[in-house]
């Protein structure tokens, strides 16, 4: 059990879950059986798995839909165990929507153990992931939405899903879907113009994890992490060691926690090279902190602190 | 031979954070391997693993009470581990189970309830990160923490070790007449080992607490012939696996903690093919 330290506790947590899951898909099936629940709530009922999404979704959606989401703000998507509860919630869904791209660890086994019915919706699809090197591997990087961008083009392909499930109301949800791409390209002009001031040689900042790829790429910020692109990798004292190294030798001052990882490696690092964590960054959740409870106060808040401790980069 | 000294020495001299990575495993080591030797003598090896799981609900109550802070998640964390031992040591004495089984009930019992209170008021990820600690993020604190429990632990058992010894080996034998003799240093190695793992929990992991106890101890039992030796060669190959962990994962990149348990690991595979051919020989070591 201990072969592999928290991981092992996870995983082997994971198996027990999984019986259980198991068992709660036949619950369900029972009470879906039973008689349908809803009955005079005519609201497509949708599935997501994680806040960030969710909030893009229920966007899109407006009053059409009714959204279930599996992992909610503050929490990590990357090492979460999907619960009875949570299949049983899913089981009433039409389409449930996911990120892809290996984001969400857990869901082929949820697929496998919850006989889903519905339609599996994969945001990214379509779209090209960025590649990065983790560890001397190739790896894609699925945080695909912290660039605005992309997400525009996440949008379609949830209205496209939307309008499939739902004929009646294509043009409502072509409609609002286009109201928020306009929203998004705002915010990227909004960011654009933060982050003017700032010299490219300075655009560097410290997080715990590399969750940040997309929106480095998009605004030219370069970020530094010591765990990998999944929260789940532990980092080695030579990777510590040399981001310690980095920041020492570029002077970066831009160093942030994440509002789902652990702080203690940060603050370890900041201590280490004498500068001073700058505070929170969220990354793979909103939060239940009023500044970043929708995608778009999320983004505002992370352009916000990210151009306010670059000023002091060297 | 001075770039020798350099390749050791530099990556401690160069960084703070791997100062306090092996300063804080050296002191786990200097607490935790008489704990290890005596439950390994007292045929309790398996405790230090149902204790990691026991300490769960203890730490999580602490933590939704006092957030993040060290004092709440340890107390927390003690409490629920000591109530665990304590209640699995009543229960094998008082029925028909065995101290295993007793433990095996107790620590599911806690495990469970951990998970429950983890998942229904904490945002559940996030707990499971922040209750145990790693190699590698020490601070001042938990080093403090580590340092204290190790110096306990030592005056405790310099102070009790002829006792502790002959209840070891003998657990009948200050029984006659001495049941409260008895039961002051059986309670009092009880405490002992739950304030060293929920330290070592907090400050390096569970994997680093469980692992820097029981292996350098079951390599002891192989290679040493008395119990002074025993507890002298836990103490070298913990220390020894602390250093050469530390400087593995620094040159070639493998996360810590694995790592040095990893050493000490080696160690014992080392061991037990060096001395094949002693399962006849006495269980118990010489005193």
């Amino acid at each position: 059990m201990f072969g592999l330290g928290k991981r092992g506790r996870r995983s082997s947590g994971g198996k027990s879950w999984l019986g259980a899951g198991a068992f709660a898909a036949m619950f369900a099936l029972a009470l879906a059986f039973a008689g349908p629940a809803r009955a005079q709530d005519t609201r497509l009922p949708v599935g997501v798995s994680f806040s960030i999404l969710s909030d893009i979704v229920k966007v899109v959606g407006g009053d059409r839909i009714d959204v279930t989401t599996l992992v909610g703000p503050d929490q990590d998507t990357h090492v979460y165990e999907p619960t009875p509860a949570d299949v049983a919630k899913l089981s009433g869904t039409k389409l449930f929507f996911v990120n892809g791209l290996g984001f969400e660890g857990w869901l082929p086994r949820l697929m496998k153990s919850s006989h889903y019915a519905g339609t599996l919706v994969t945001v990214t699809k379509g779209l090209k992931p960025r590649t990065m090197v983790d560890d001397g591997k190739t790896v894609t990087d699925p945080h695909m939405f912290q660039d605005p961008e992309r997400v525009k083009a996440m949008v379609d392909n949830i209205a496209a899903a939307l309008s499939q499930a739902d004929p009646a109301g294509s043009t409502y949800y072509a409609e609002r879907a286009k109201n928020y791409q306009g929203a998004l390209d705002d915010l990227i002009t909004w960011a654009n113009k933060q982050l003017a001031p700032i010299a490219p040689a300075r655009r560097v900042v410290l997080t715990s994890h590399d969750a940040f790829g997309y929106l480095g790429q998009r605004f030219g910020i370069k970020f530094l992490a010591p765990e990998g692109v999944s929260t789940e990798s532990e980092a080695s004292a030579k990777d510590v060691a040399n981001l310690i190294r980095v920041i020492r030798r570029t002077g970066i001052k831009a160093v942030f926690m994440e509002n789902i990882s652990n702080p203690r490696l940060v603050e370890r690092i900041a201590k280490d090279a004498k500068v001073t964590v700058d505070g929170k960054l969220y990354s793979d959740a909103l939060s239940q902190n009023p500044e970043a409870t929708t995608y778009l106060q999320l983004f505002q808040h992370n352009i916000r602190a990210i151009a306010a401790a670059m000023k002091d980069n060297r | 031979m001075s770039m020798v000294w350099d390749l050791i020495v530099g990556p401690f001299s160069e960084f703070d954070f791997m100062r306090h990575a092996l300063v804080g495993s050296l002191a786990l080591s200097i607490g935790c391997t008489p704990v290890g030797v005596f439950l390994l003598l007292r045929r309790m090896s398996l405790m230090g693993d149902s204790l990691s799981h026991a300490v769960l609900p203890g730490a999580a109550i602490g933590y939704l009470i006092g957030g993040l802070s060290l004092p709440w998640m340890a107390g927390g964390g003690m409490v629920a581990g000591l109530l665990v031992a304590l209640l699995a040591g009543l229960s094998s004495r008082r029925t028909r189970l065995d101290e295993g089984a007793s433990f095996a009930g107790f620590y599911l019992l806690a495990l469970a309830g951990g998970v429950v209170i983890v998942s229904k008021w904490g945002n559940s990820v996030d707990l499971m990160h922040l209750l145990f600690g790693s190699v590698l993020a020490v601070d001042d604190p938990s080093l403090i923490l580590v340092a204290a429990i190790a110096t306990v632990t030592l005056l405790w058992f310099g102070w009790h070790y002829r006792g502790l010894v002959l209840d070891s080996a003998d657990p009948t034998f200050l029984g006659h007449g001495h049941g409260k003799s008895v039961m002051r240093y059986h309670l009092g190695f009880t405490v002992l080992t739950v304030m060293n793992l929920v330290a070592g929990f907090q400050a390096m992991g569970t994997l680093m607490a469980v692992g820097l106890m029981m292996l350098p101890a079951a390599t002891a039992r192989l290679v040493a012939r008395t119990l002074p030796g025993m507890l002298l060669v836990a103490w070298l190959v913990a220390s020894a696996s602390s250093v050469i962990g530390l400087l593995i994962s620094y040159y070639l990149a493998c996360p810590s903690g694995p790592a040095i348990v990893l050493t000490a690991g080696i160690a014992y595979l080392g061991a037990l093919l060096a001395t094949p051919g002693q399962a006849n020989t006495a269980k118990t070591p010489a005193l």
